[in-house]
């Protein structure tokens, strides 16, 4: 090749890397697409027109924007965006600005560590809302820890993530020891006999399958079957056998992306149990991906889609107005989850008489917050999990994605956390 | 033990049908290293690429509320043509702007640029389907005639879709064979393969062959992603990495460089994955479940550079003087 092809190939070829992105530059952050950076770092925060005064406060998000599981990790970080939008106001009356500093964790726990550590070290950061994936909150929060940043959890439901009984961290959901039970309780409901459990080895899907298996061993649902895979596409040598023992329902613990294409396989190949899961199915991309193979399966959830919770219709029809499509699961906690980050933050300044408060003072004031927002009223134990939690049976009814939030509502119970073992 | 009986025929059948996809895209690794000794790791980003390819038409059908009206069979046969047709010509494309400015260099130079090339690929079809559909973890549409059962005798019944995509395979290899031994074109083909000097020699014009086989490999790897689509449902910019690197395993298992090598290593691999998986828990009583069965893949191929280098079908080679 001559001199002048090869210079105007590399030329051609960085303008085509770097064109296609300009139009997101010029876009709010939250529009599509998350062109996930490979290193992570920052999407850029939306611009404020005030001048800062005293100094500038952030909150952070982390979850995954991008990959397969970004459809909930997206309504995390837009939840906590119109949180601050709407919420803001107290803390700018005492003179901080308010920003929102997402960070994508693509559901790993090596890139979730490394934003924490980039999240540690910007002082302006005082509450992170995060994560979905409890396999990365809990590597994570151990870096807030070393700082003690508040975290405070939409989504994780993993009973480790408030049993080290840290400071710092709370959650606003539900537990996995309770919720693999409520599933377990339900399949013995509906009376069945046999059930064949999967899980995708992380510690979220194989905590609650976990759960949900020592609660049907009790209950002598006979499990016959106990894997784990993280195959995401040819499920075959696992649906053979399973369809051969003919369990009279499936649980799938793990996240949408990977169950609703087992399940799809699941029915194609003729298996005609029944399926259940746990809130890691709870959103629309679970129909979008899976279709029809998916009506009539029960999930149980911490979440919810919208429509469970009284006070989040205008919260609804603001997302979707501002985001152009129906919120996520997950979202509204985020909300709440930011809302709460934001009561202690005010506290923590008036504490310190005006002046920018201290990680720890936020985390402890975090402790303090009693918060009545989208999804209930909201009070901390001594360990960071919510002292009432809801969780939900659902039933869903459509395998049209926009009509997530229409999924019946089997069931609602309302249960204390379980205390801290000693 | 009757439960292993039950499912024998079950995966016996998944066994084929990830053999023969892994057949298909061992071909494009085997017959390019046949002719430049050279191992072409972007494959399993062509054999992605026509997934992709696949699974854009079909959602623009569907968009179009044309993919019920027309005959599902057709519309699959016309997919596998397009998807040939644009990864052989992505094949071709790749070969004449990474490998061949590098064809006097040493070994290891070419192989580090297939593997650049591979990495781009992927996250170029990321870039692009995430500016285009704004998410790249597609799933392809299902179609109802594909999973009806077929029973054959009283206890066995398979989906269509299996079928269809062995018989899908077996024409292409059987194509395959035909056009690489019976035509000319597959002579001048085995002639660079076994001597390039010599072969221009005697008129061949070589970098015509090469790019030949760099479309015919091409074009069976793209087929293949169609094909994996369909079975499975969801791809990625990513599924071509773990299938890529079993169908390599595959093609050395058959003997590198030889295509009756390619299917039976294919066939081989995907048999032994199948029932490793399966039988897995049930043979070990719960211990070890079917998240092992790259194990048994990945030590076939240790074992098999250990104890038979040059594979199952494969001569020995010998030093060129």
């Amino acid at each position: 090749m001559s001199r002048t092809f090869k210079i105007s190939l590399t030329i051609l070829l960085v303008a085509g890397l770097v064109l296609p992105v300009t139009p997101a530059w010029a876009q709010a952050p939250t529009k599509p697409p998350a062109k996930a950076p490979a290193a992570p770092a920052p999407a850029k925060a939306p611009a404020q027109a005030a001048v800062p005064a005293k100094g500038t406060i952030k909150i952070a998000t982390q979850s995954p924007l991008s990959g397969g599981q970004a459809a909930l990790g997206e309504g995390i970080k837009n939840g906590t965006q119109l949180a601050i939008e709407k919420l803001k106001g107290p803390i700018e009356k005492l003179g901080f600005k308010v920003e929102l500093v997402p960070y994508d964790d693509q559901a790993k726990p090596d890139v979730g560590v490394s934003n924490a550590k980039n999240i540690i070290a910007d002082k302006d950061i005082l509450v992170v809302v995060g994560h979905l994936n409890s396999g990365v909150a809990i590597p994570s929060s151990e870096v807030y820890k070393e700082v003690t940043l508040a975290m405070v959890s939409p989504a994780n439901t993993n009973p480790t993530v408030t049993d080290r009984n840290y400071l710092n961290v709370s959650r606003v959901c539900g537990r996995d020891d309770v919720q693999g039970a409520v599933g377990a309780e339900f399949a013995n409901g509906l009376k069945m006999k046999s059930a064949f459990v999967i899980h995708d080895k992380t510690p979220y899907g194989q905590g609650v399958a976990e759960f949900f298996r020592d609660r049907a061993n009790e209950r002598r649902i006979q499990i016959l079957g106990f894997e784990g895979t993280e195959e995401k596409a040819n499920f075959d040598p696992i649906i053979t056998p399973m369809a051969a023992k003919k369990p009279d329902i499936v649980y799938f613990g793990g996240i949408y992306d990977q169950a609703a294409v087992f399940f799809k396989q699941a029915r194609e190949k003729g298996v005609k149990a029944k399926f259940l899961g746990p809130d890691g199915m709870d959103s629309s991309d679970l129909v979008k991906i899976g279709g029809k193979a998916l009506v009539g399966m029960h999930y149980t959830t911490v979440a919810g889609p919208t429509s469970v919770y009284p006070q989040a219709k205008s919260f609804a029809d603001e997302y979707k107005k501002k985001f152009r499509k129906d919120a996520e699961p997950f979202a509204a906690q985020a909300y709440d989850s930011a809302a709460i980050g934001m009561k202690a933050i005010e506290a923590a300044i008036k504490a310190a008489e005006g002046k920018m408060p201290t990680r720890e003072a936020v985390a402890k004031a975090v402790r303090t917050v009693k918060h009545t927002g989208l999804t209930g009223t909201i009070e901390f134990d001594e360990k960071g999990d919510p002292k009432k939690a809801k969780y939900f049976v659902l039933e869903i009814v459509s395998d049209n994605p926009e009509k997530w939030n229409d999924n019946k509502l089997v069931r609602t119970l309302e249960i204390n956390a379980p205390p801290l073992k000693k | 033990m009757e439960l292993a009986l039950a499912i024998f025929p079950q995966v016996l059948m998944d066994g084929i049908v990830l053999g023969f996809m892994y057949a298909l895209i061992a071909l494009g690794y085997t017959m390019v290293y046949g002719v430049l000794e050279f191992i072409n790791f972007a494959h399993s980003e062509i054999f992605m690429f026509g997934a992709f390819v696949g699974v854009e038409i079909l959602l623009g059908l569907r968009a179009r509320e044309l993919l019920d009206p027309l005959n599902p069979f057709l519309v699959l046969l016309v997919i596998i043509l397009l998807a040939m047709a644009l990864s052989g010509a992505l094949a071709v494309a790749i070969e004449r702007v990474a490998y061949r400015p590098l064809r006097g260099a040493p070994r290891l130079v070419p192989l580090i640029s297939a593997i650049g090339v591979s990495f781009f690929l992927q996250d170029a079809v990321r870039l692009f389907e995430s500016l285009w559909r704004n998410a790249f973890y597609l799933v392809y549409p299902t179609v109802d005639v594909f999973n009806e059962r077929i029973k054959i005798g009283e206890t066995l019944d398979f989906s269509l879709k299996s079928f269809i995509i062995i018989i899908a395979a077996l024409l292409m290899l059987v194509a395959l064979q035909f056009v690489v031994n019976k035509t000319k074109v597959g002579k001048a083909i085995r002639a660079v393969a076994e001597d390039q000097a010599t072969a221009s020699l005697m008129g061949i014009n070589v970098n015509r062959m090469i790019s030949l086989t760099f479309l015919i490999g091409g074009a069976m790897g793209g087929a293949a992603g169609v094909l994996f689509g369909v079975q499975y449902s969801a791809i990625n910019p990513f599924t071509g990495f773990i299938p890529g690197i079993k169908a390599f395993t595959a093609a050395v298992l058959g003997g590198i460089g030889n295509i009756p090598g390619a299917m039976v290593g294919g066939l081989v691999l995907g048999l032994l994955e199948a029932f490793s998986a399966s039988y897995l828990s049930l043979l070990t009583g719960g211990a070890f479940g079917a998240e092992y069965k790259d194990i048994f893949a990945f030590s076939v191929l240790i074992l098999i550079l250990i104890f038979r280098p040059r594979g199952l079908l494969g001569e020995v080679v010998r030093e060129r003087t």
